[in-house]
């Protein structure tokens, strides 16, 4: 097997020495599970599950046109963040189709753009070729970045066990520059996996003592199999499976993350609002299977004789024990449709979204 | 990974008891593991005849999903139906309890010993 062109983040080897099997992830050498990825679920929905998600990308926009820049880039209206917030926002194309989802940090001084390691390098040149007009800097400091997860309900308890800085006043997609275990970290209140938590930006060197801490004091680690059943439980978007050049974040159900009337404009916009007044070509809808079958990225969804759309992501939900799934439909989807699974139709039925919320008691 | 010595092997993981014109398949210990939390498993119906080579299910884990082959002819005289309701049999004692299908064979079978089985496994590692 070549390994040699593969990249490695700094905890691959505790990965191989807590047995996890590790596969190509985007380029990357990456876990996708340690015990089994029911067990590593759970620990995330009932305790507290650490991710290795290192080999996500990190951009950073700064100088003094680095505002108009993100502006320029993402739908989301930036100027509404404050510093110290943080705002999901996806990256089109003058066709309102979808470069990628990126969480964009507003820090005193600059931006720190966080991006799908699978898009790091489209992305880049997408940013500059934009910007090129521009006084701004983009720097790609992803090498420089290692990032934790720790994400359950108990993560808060047990992060404030390694840091002096405050965390329960961090309010959810808020971050604070401080430190855990003494060293600089950005902690961030956010997550892909439907529960509370937080993700942890630390310098490479730190990686390892910190993830060694987490672990020994409780945290389960958890691979990417897990990673991706909790957030499509979580109704959250996968680049790549919901989101593409060829789907606007409207189709994608990611509305919430545009700003449609921003000023100045974003990429895409002119695009975003043609398809507002004229009708979404397709939508994302979320379903569950009515009899046997597990629905997967790609099998065709029908509506009896005719191809209606796809399924984007599909699985056997762990938390629900049922089969669930993500599809991009035709518009006029009623709330009834078949998944062809292997040649089988089976049927389904569309559920709101999202499948699994957490009790916020 | 468990290869028993009393059982027979296929090149893609299944293995064969045969007892008199009966053949019992199911997954091998290292197949379960390569395929994580079994969570579906797909079953024939009875009475189905099949040829030798021919796919007759499907095992689905969390994240993959993993055709069934067998490597005898012969029409199905049993499926486990308990695996429907607890498909991570298959997990735990997928030389046992997780068995998938028996079959009335037609014909012989070009079948692996488990030391032959052990070749191939660490050919693949």
């Amino acid at each position: 097997m070549s390994e040699g062109t593969l990249r490695r983040t700094p905890l691959y080897d505790e990965h191989k020495n807590l047995g996890a099997r590790l596969v190509d992830f985007a380029g990357w050498e990456m876990p996708v599970q340690y015990s089994g990825i029911k067990a590593e679920h759970a620990a995330v929905r009932e305790g507290a599950g650490l991710f290795d998600v290192s080999h996500m990308g990190e951009i950073i926009f700064w100088g003094p046109d680095a505002n108009a820049a993100v502006q320029r880039l993402v739908t989301r209206d930036v100027s509404r963040l404050q510093a110290g917030q943080a705002g999901y926002a996806a990256v089109c194309y003058e066709s309102g189709g979808t470069v990628d989802d990126v969480l964009v940090y507003k820090r005193p001084d600059d931006f720190l753009v966080v991006v799908n390691a699978s898009n790091r390098e489209k992305d880049l040149e997408h940013f500059r070729e934009n910007t090129e007009d521009l006084d701004v800097e983009v720097v790609d400091e992803s090498d420089d970045w290692a990032l934790l997860a720790l994400q359950g309900p108990e993560a808060l308890g047990l992060a404030q066990t390694f840091t002096q800085t405050d965390l329960s006043p961090i309010k959810y997609y808020r971050f604070v520059e401080g430190e855990v275990d003494g060293v600089y970290a950005i902690i961030s209140r956010t997550g892909y996996t439907g529960e509370d938590g937080f993700e942890l930006y630390v310098r490479p060197d730190d990686a390892l003592r910190i993830w060694r801490k987490l672990i020994e004091a409780g945290a389960a680690p958890v691979g990417l199999g897990a990673r991706d059943t909790l957030r499509l439980e979580a109704g959250m978007c996968l680049y790549g499976n919901e989101l593409d050049a060829e789907t606007t974040p409207l189709e994608a159900g990611i509305s919430f993350a545009v700003h449609l009337e921003k000023d100045p404009r974003f990429i895409g916009q002119r695009a975003l609002l043609t398809e507002e007044t004229e009708g979404l070509r397709k939508k994302l809808v979320g379903f569950e299977m009515e009899e046997r079958g597990i629905a997967r990225h790609g099998h065709p969804v029908t509506s009896g004789a005719e191809i209606v759309g796809t399924v984007t992501s599909g699985t056997q939900s762990p938390t629900l024990n049922r089969a669930i799934g993500l599809a991009l439909v035709d518009p006029g989807v009623e709330d009834r449709f078949e998944v062809v699974i292997r040649g089988n139709r089976v049927p389904a039925k569309t559920v709101p979204l999202p499948f699994y919320k957490r009790d916020r008691g | 990974m468990s290869v028993p010595g009393d059982l027979q092997y296929t090149k893609s993981h299944e293995w064969v008891r045969t007892e008199g014109d009966t053949a019992t398949i199911g997954i091998t210990d290292h197949a379960q593991d390569e395929l994580g939390d079994v969570v579906f498993v797909e079953l024939p119906d009875e009475g189905t005849t099949l040829d030798a080579g021919e796919s007759f299910g499907t095992v689905e884990s969390v994240k993959a999903v993993s055709d069934l082959y067998t490597p005898v002819g012969g029409e199905i005289v049993e499926v486990n139906s308990a695996l429907n309701d607890a498909p991570e049999k298959i997990n735990e004692d997928p030389y046992g309890e997780g068995w998938i299908v028996k079959l009335r064979t037609s014909g012989e079978a070009e079948l692996l010993s488990a030391e032959g089985y052990e070749k191939v496994l660490q050919e693949e590692a």
